[in-house]
């Protein structure tokens, strides 16, 4: 009863928030969220460490920019577009990446991911260096404006809430049950008769086509889709967001992102923007030896509740 | 109900007030300029902080208010990034209330901001940025592109190569979209000649091991080696070349050069060599005078971006005074119906494309001998007329 009050009192934040704070940033922040959501399934709710996640972010995002600025499609069409393509190509690479394990499976995530890179980087339509810039926003379902960044915002966090849901639903369901008991003794779920593999490369499909649905939102609302969405800079700051907010935790992705947003938004203006990579490595490092369960896992820790 | 009514007529006659006031002054009380560019990474030597600080300049040289409110200068840093820079510009004048945005480096940020601007219809005053697209491909009645693009550096340093008999090219490119675009149109420079391009390689950015393209180039018996990057990879490549000894059965020519990559070369590699630049510390006693000037504040030579940033700056001022409104379209009408005159602009004006066509310079390294400073760099060669420079105005871009 308890949680569903804390839901209702964050919807009722999310819905009165860009009334307050620029909308733009709070897109951003629910973008990433939602990114960082998808990762945190597989991470923390299987165990699988993806060093490759800005493949998918970056493939939503091209695909979508590419349709919207050459054909013309609205934009809940580009967005699905984008989404599915995220879904196959985590599909493919999820198939090569579940055979292995450990440092493995993060190397082979990474080695693939560095692929789509370089494919995004030589491909003749995706402009290289320039990115896809001036991707419009168009009109939703060919009525509703998005250019107005209040219209965008509502459909963005109903984006967001879509895919905060699909994970909710993924991790609470009898697959997430399954999801979690291969994270704890991969071994006992195969002596259990589980097929690992396939639910493995399930979750990894999802988590690609969630990670692919945040880039695709990403592009319309930036209006632009760059190489930066598939270097492998994003794949670890996902990492970073992930471990920060509180991996294995519904919320700590939220929250992890919204932080990672906020410092690097606030910090790229001032004085201390030429050490913003420094800062966050010592973030990192003092997440990482002293609140190891991130600061929803702390939270969680210290109230003796689970928000999940 | 009596004193009511007075506060309502007093409301809507102060609404009134402050509307007619938006409509032929200066929007929220204050003009604002931000400064976008590579604050720490490899091209913020040559705009960067230097670009705010010739910002900061001009606008206390300006007095600090213009039609009596004051001026205020906001700066960020872009990381080279298109998305880390647009999603800054967007916020600026979406949140912030930018008036104009000055800096602006990498093509490839240009671009993407200067969409953003042109939405919002804002100016977009680009003082570093190489390539020529934003007057051209690219165009917008809200761009105003300053200082140098491709098309002035292969028609300075090129065409005058090609001319006096250096027939065959060979390119090391910088591969992405600014090395792309100065080989592209250097390529066309070199063919409508009489020259012939016989060959290229594509070295990405960053690349530090240049030794495998020399050996392509000093392969292909080309009479001049183009190198068609910028900064650190130019330096990089010309000093491969030197140790191969292309420098001496070719000529290498370094198609973007700026002053500080010069200033760090070993002369003894370098004295010769041709560039084209849109401004040079020493020219007279104008420059001379500025230059000084900045130098105490910033601790170097300005680069050519960072005197274009302040002369665009002075420009656009001027423009918002004549004009008497910081409105963006009755402000572009006004840089482009005077010509610009100062310590970098000569023989100047501002095209209805948004290209501002000036003077550039042929310039040419000075040997170790004759340098009377650290700064004392370039010979000047000769005088490039801006309408020889530059490219020529397409018609779909002349936005009057």
């Amino acid at each position: 009863m308890k949680i569903n009050k804390l839901y209702v009192f964050l919807l009722a934040l999310a819905l009165v928030a860009p009334t307050v704070v620029y909308p733009v940033f709070l897109m951003k922040v629910l973008c990433f969220a939602l990114f960082a959501c998808a990762f945190n399934l597989l991470l923390g709710f299987v165990g699988l460490l993806s060093f490759g996640h800005a493949a998918f972010l970056g493939t939503g995002g091209y695909v979508t920019g590419y349709l919207m600025l050459q054909t013309g499609i609205s934009p809940e069409l580009g967005i699905l577009a984008g989404t599915a393509c995220a879904a196959v190509l985590g599909g493919i690479y999820g198939k090569l990446a579940v055979k292995r394990e450990g440092i493995y499976f993060a190397m082979v995530t990474l080695a693939l991911a560095q692929l789509a890179f370089f494919f995004y980087l030589q491909a003749p339509w995706t402009g290289g260096e320039d990115g896809l810039q001036g991707v419009p926003r168009g009109k939703l379902l060919g009525m509703i404006d998005l250019s107005d960044n209040m219209t965008m915002y509502y459909f963005v966090l109903a984006i967001f809430l879509f895919g905060f849901w699909m994970v909710h639903r993924t991790v609470h369901s009898p697959f997430g049950q399954i999801l979690k008991a291969i994270r704890e003794n991969e071994p006992r779920a195969v002596s259990l008769g589980y097929n690992v593999n396939d639910y493995k490369w399930a979750a990894f499909v999802i988590s690609a086509a969630l990670a692919g649905l945040a880039g695709s939102t990403k592009t319309l609302v930036f209006q632009l889709a760059s190489l930066t969405d598939v270097h492998w800079h994003m794949s670890g700051e996902v990492v970073l967001m992930t471990l920060l907010g509180g991996m294995g935790t519904i919320f700590g992705p939220l929250v992890g992102a919204g932080v990672v947003v906020t410092i690097q938004n606030y910090m790229s203006g001032g004085e201390l923007g030429n050490y913003i990579h420094i800062i966050m490595g010592v973030i990192f490092i003092v997440c990482v030896l002293a609140f190891r369960s991130g600061i929803v896992g702390e939270f969680q820790k210290l109230v003796k509740k689970n928000f999940n | 109900m009596k004193a009511m009514k007075k506060t309502l007529l007093a409301a809507a006659m102060s609404v009134a007030a402050a509307t007619g006031v938006q409509a032929a002054g200066v929007s929220d009380d204050v003009v604002k300029i931000g400064v976008l560019a590579d604050m720490g990474g490899v091209y913020a030597d040559i705009c960067g902080k230097g670009c705010v600080t010739a910002v900061e300049m001009a606008v206390e040289d300006f007095g600090g208010t213009v039609l009596g409110k004051p001026i205020e200068v906001v700066s960020a840093d872009d990381q080279n990034k298109p998305d880390v820079g647009s999603a800054k510009v967007r916020q600026w004048v979406e949140d912030e209330g930018v008036d104009a945005v000055n800096g602006l480096v990498a093509s490839s940020v240009t671009g993407a901001v200067t969409k953003v601007l042109t939405d919002a219809k804002k100016i977009a005053l680009i003082s570093t940025s190489a390539s020529h697209a934003f007057t051209t491909k690219a165009c917008s009645p809200y761009n105003v592109h300053w200082t140098y693009n491709v098309a002035a550096l292969a028609n300075g340093t090129v065409k005058p190569m090609v001319d006096a008999g250096k027939k065959k090219w060979f390119f090391i490119t910088a591969d992405y979209a600014f090395g792309h675009a100065l080989e592209g149109i250097a390529s066309k420079v070199i063919e409508s000649s009489g020259g012939e391009v016989v060959g290229a390689v594509r070295a990405p950015l960053g690349t530090t091991d240049f030794s495998s393209y020399v050996l392509q180039a000093q392969a292909s018996g080309a009479d001049v080696v183009g190198l068609a990057n910028a900064g650190a990879d130019f330096v990089n490549a010309l000093k491969t070349s030197a140790e191969f000894g292309l420098t001496e059965t070719a000529d290498v020519a370094g198609l973007l050069v700026f002053t500080h990559n010069a200033k760090a070369l070993d002369p003894a590699i370098a004295a010769g060599m041709k560039a084209t630049t849109g401004f040079y510390w020493d020219m007279d006693d104008q420059t001379r005078e500025w230059s000084a000037r900045f130098k105490e504040r910033h601790g170097s030579i300005p680069a050519m971006g960072q005197a274009g940033a302040y002369s665009m700056t002075m420009h656009y001022l001027n423009a918002i005074k004549a004009a008497g409104t910081d409105d963006a379209d009755a402000v572009m009408k006004q840089m482009k119906s005077t010509k610009p005159n100062d310590f970098f602009a000569r023989n100047a004006y501002l095209r209805n494309d948004g290209r501002m066509v000036h003077d550039m310079l042929l310039v040419s390294i000075k040997d170790a001998a004759s340098r009377k400073s650290e700064d004392d760099i370039y010979n000047i060669e000769a005088t490039i007329p801006g309408d020889v420079a530059f490219n020529p105005m397409l018609p779909q871009c002349d936005f009057k």
